[in-house]
């Protein structure tokens, strides 16, 4: 965006602020500010009894989050969330191309459907996956009705496509999807066009316009992108639940154990504010870099 | 400038969006080496036109040749033609050097060819000291400057040019008009540019094609279409112009007559016009062409025409004081108003005319140019 931050005009309501902004400003911070300071202070807490925590400001929770069997889940899941982005990316952009460059009308089609599975819980998504995918699931039942059209073959073995890390990978990288597209299309659908004819006219083929001119100039939008996929994959919590195998956990189960089964909220926050760290961290480098392109968009 | 053969042939080329036809079978030659100008109101289909050459558009109908060459259906990348566009579209993500050099790149030419060339290309722009800049540190002149840079070092055949100027204020538009002649002038490539300001047509084109809703409505040098305009439509948009509707009393094969209403006499042309006598008739009278006289008794007398004729009286309703000129409105006994442009000549004009004066307004038997539609 090249909007800076505007100088309050004379003339305008100093109240107006206050009564329009106030009311969402308590929100979050009552519900979500304070509780968040809560976990962030049980993360320095020791267990006590069964329901007693005292904040005694040690470091022996993050100490434990950073043991090898913790670490191996906390990189398995960087990696599986590394891998959904990668694979969001190779199949957003050419969705999100296909969608800048298409009609107006078929433009407000294919948004409506890379949306419209946000309007549908998750849950049942995620149900609804697993129905397709599990051993006498859509896909199986599928294959194995094709492989019986066909004499002689030994019997139908079911894919192993659910309960493992394929199904997981599956799983996020279908919900996370439209995260990706979004971003992507709104920088594309923001690139000047005259620029990828100009490429075009001055003799370079598409793949070469594509690589020199579209990449370059949508860099922003696909940072964003892979940041908004990458942060929410990190954190998946129904994928690896409900689709993946014993082997498949991510971090978010081992803190949903954590605070449920384990009664361990100390550990909990603890790995709960490792992600948060993460996230930050992501997030702080997305502001750089977009701040870095509205100073340059500022001055062309 | 020496114009050749044609390197441009359009054949009957229509183009259609869905029930909208932009172009509508247009046949239009353009020759090797000369300047030339597709000029119409927005909407008229002279952009279309030009990417229809450029390879941006395919027409629906007809074909299109370069060089003889059918390249109706060449993508733009394959074609010997390039394109400054109206917005410059430089690259903002590349210094200047590789903007221009981005052509010769993608080529496949490299290392000291591309870098002696696009040297080469930015001193013919006059941007010699610039190529290491980005373009957010350029003006908009200079960026039209990176784009022109970008288009020739390609060495095309033909250079388009989409309003080169529109973008640029009037100061800069005046100065960038002459460095463009004198740019085609010293690589004499053929330039084809769209305008929708007919002074720049006029300044910059060796020809011009007039164009309205998708049709062509005459192709012709600047001084042609304004002193022979082929229609109502061209007399009205090149210039001012005052239009008569009169009808053809006399025709003979020296001299004519038009019988326009609220004049006492009739027009007196000093040609034949082909047409039965009583045909309507359209004359375009350019402002400059009509003469103020201070109020006599006598009627002025026109040189070329017989006495009486060829003037009428009138008062000034409004006067415009434009600098070097001024225009004169002047409402005759019925109502309806002339224009008239006066050079000012003198800088204290003894002979000046005021708003409520009473004046006559002649001009000679040659000035009017008749129109049949």
């Amino acid at each position: 965006m090249s909007g800076g931050h505007q100088e309050q005009r004379p003339g305008q309501a100093p109240g107006v602020f206050a009564a329009v902004g106030l009311p969402p400003i308590v929100w979050l911070a009552a519900l979500f500010i304070a509780p968040l300071a809560v976990i962030w202070a049980y993360s320095f807490g020791e267990n006590r009894t069964l329901v007693d925590i005292a904040i005694t400001g040690n470091w022996g929770s993050y100490a434990r989050a950073l043991k090898p069997l913790y670490l191996a889940i906390l990189l398995k899941s960087l990696g599986f969330a590394a891998l959904t982005t990668l694979i969001c990316f190779i199949l957003g952009l050419p969705v999100a191309l296909a969608i800048s460059f298409a009609s107006p009308r078929v433009k407000l089609l294919l948004l409506l459907a890379v949306m419209l599975p946000f309007w549908t819980n998750l849950l049942i998504r995620t149900y609804a996956l697993m129905a397709i995918l599990r051993t006498e699931g859509l896909i199986n039942s599928a294959l194995g009705g094709l492989w019986g059209l066909v004499p002689g073959l030994p019997p139908f073995e079911p894919l192993p496509l659910i309960n493992n890390n394929f199904a997981v990978v599956v799983g996020l990288v279908y919900v996370h999807l439209p995260f990706m597209v979004l971003p992507l299309y709104a920088a594309l659908d923001r690139l000047d066009r005259s620029l990828i004819e100009a490429s075009l006219d001055l003799g370079a083929g598409h793949l070469a316009t594509l690589w020199r001119v579209v990449v370059p100039m949508a860099l922003p939008g696909i940072i964003s992108g892979i940041i908004i996929t990458f942060i929410p994959a990190l954190g998946a919590y129904l994928a690896p639940d409900l689709l993946g195998g014993t082997n498949s956990q991510m971090i978010a189960n081992v803190i949903e154990r954590q605070f449920r089964s384990a009664n361990d909220w100390p550990f909990g926050a603890a790995l709960s504010f490792l992600l948060m760290y993460l996230t930050f961290a992501a997030l702080l480098l997305q502001s750089l870099i977009s701040r870095r392109s509205a100073a340059r968009e500022a001055r062309a | 400038m020496t114009t050749g053969q044609s390197i441009i042939r359009f054949e009957g080329v229509t183009k259609r969006y869905g029930k909208v036809v932009a172009v509508d079978n247009v046949d239009l030659e353009v020759r090797e080496g000369e300047f030339f100008a597709l000029l119409g109101p927005s909407g008229c289909g002279k952009t279309t036109l030009l990417r229809m050459l450029a390879g941006f558009e395919v027409p629906s109908e007809g074909r299109i040749l370069i060089d003889g060459q059918d390249v109706t259906q060449v993508p733009p990348n394959k074609r010997p033609v390039n394109m400054v566009f109206q917005n410059y579209a430089v690259f903002p993500h590349m210094s200047v050097a590789d903007n221009v050099g981005y052509g010769l790149k993608v080529d496949g030419i490299g290392g000291s060819e591309r870098a002696r060339r696009v040297e080469e290309a930015l001193a013919l722009v006059k941007l010699d000291a610039l190529g290491s800049r980005r373009p957010d540190q350029l003006s908009g002149g200079q960026r039209q400057r990176v784009a022109l840079a970008r288009a020739l070092v390609k060495r095309p055949r033909v250079l388009l040019l989409d309003e080169p100027l529109s973008a640029l204020d009037a100061k800069l538009r005046e100065a960038m008009r002459t460095e463009l002649c004198q740019l085609q002038a010293q690589v004499g490539i053929t330039f084809v540019m769209v305008t929708h300001d007919q002074d720049e047509a006029l300044a910059l084109a060796d020809r011009c094609a007039v164009m309205q809703r998708g049709l062509l409505q005459q192709v012709a040098s600047p001084s042609d279409l304004y002193e022979f305009p082929a229609s109502r439509f061209v007399a009205d948009f090149i210039g001012s112009v005052n239009m008569l509707e009169g009808r053809l009393v006399v025709d003979e094969p020296d001299h004519a007559e038009v019988a326009v209403a609220g004049f006492d006499q009739p027009v007196f042309l000093d040609h034949g016009v082909t047409g039965a006598a009583g045909t309507t008739l359209w004359l375009a009278l350019r402002p400059e062409k009509i003469e103020l006289h201070k109020w006599a008794a006598t009627p002025p007398h026109p040189g070329d025409a017989p006495p009486g004729r060829n003037v009428v009286a009138g008062t000034i309703t409004h006067v415009a004081y434009l600098g070097s000129e001024s225009l004169y409105e002047v409402a005759l006994a019925d109502g309806q108003k002339l224009k008239a442009l006066r050079s000012n000549l003198t800088r204290w004009d003894q002979e000046d005319f005021a708003l409520g004066e009473t004046v006559w307004l002649a001009w000679h038997a040659c000035s009017p140019a008749v129109l049949l539609s």
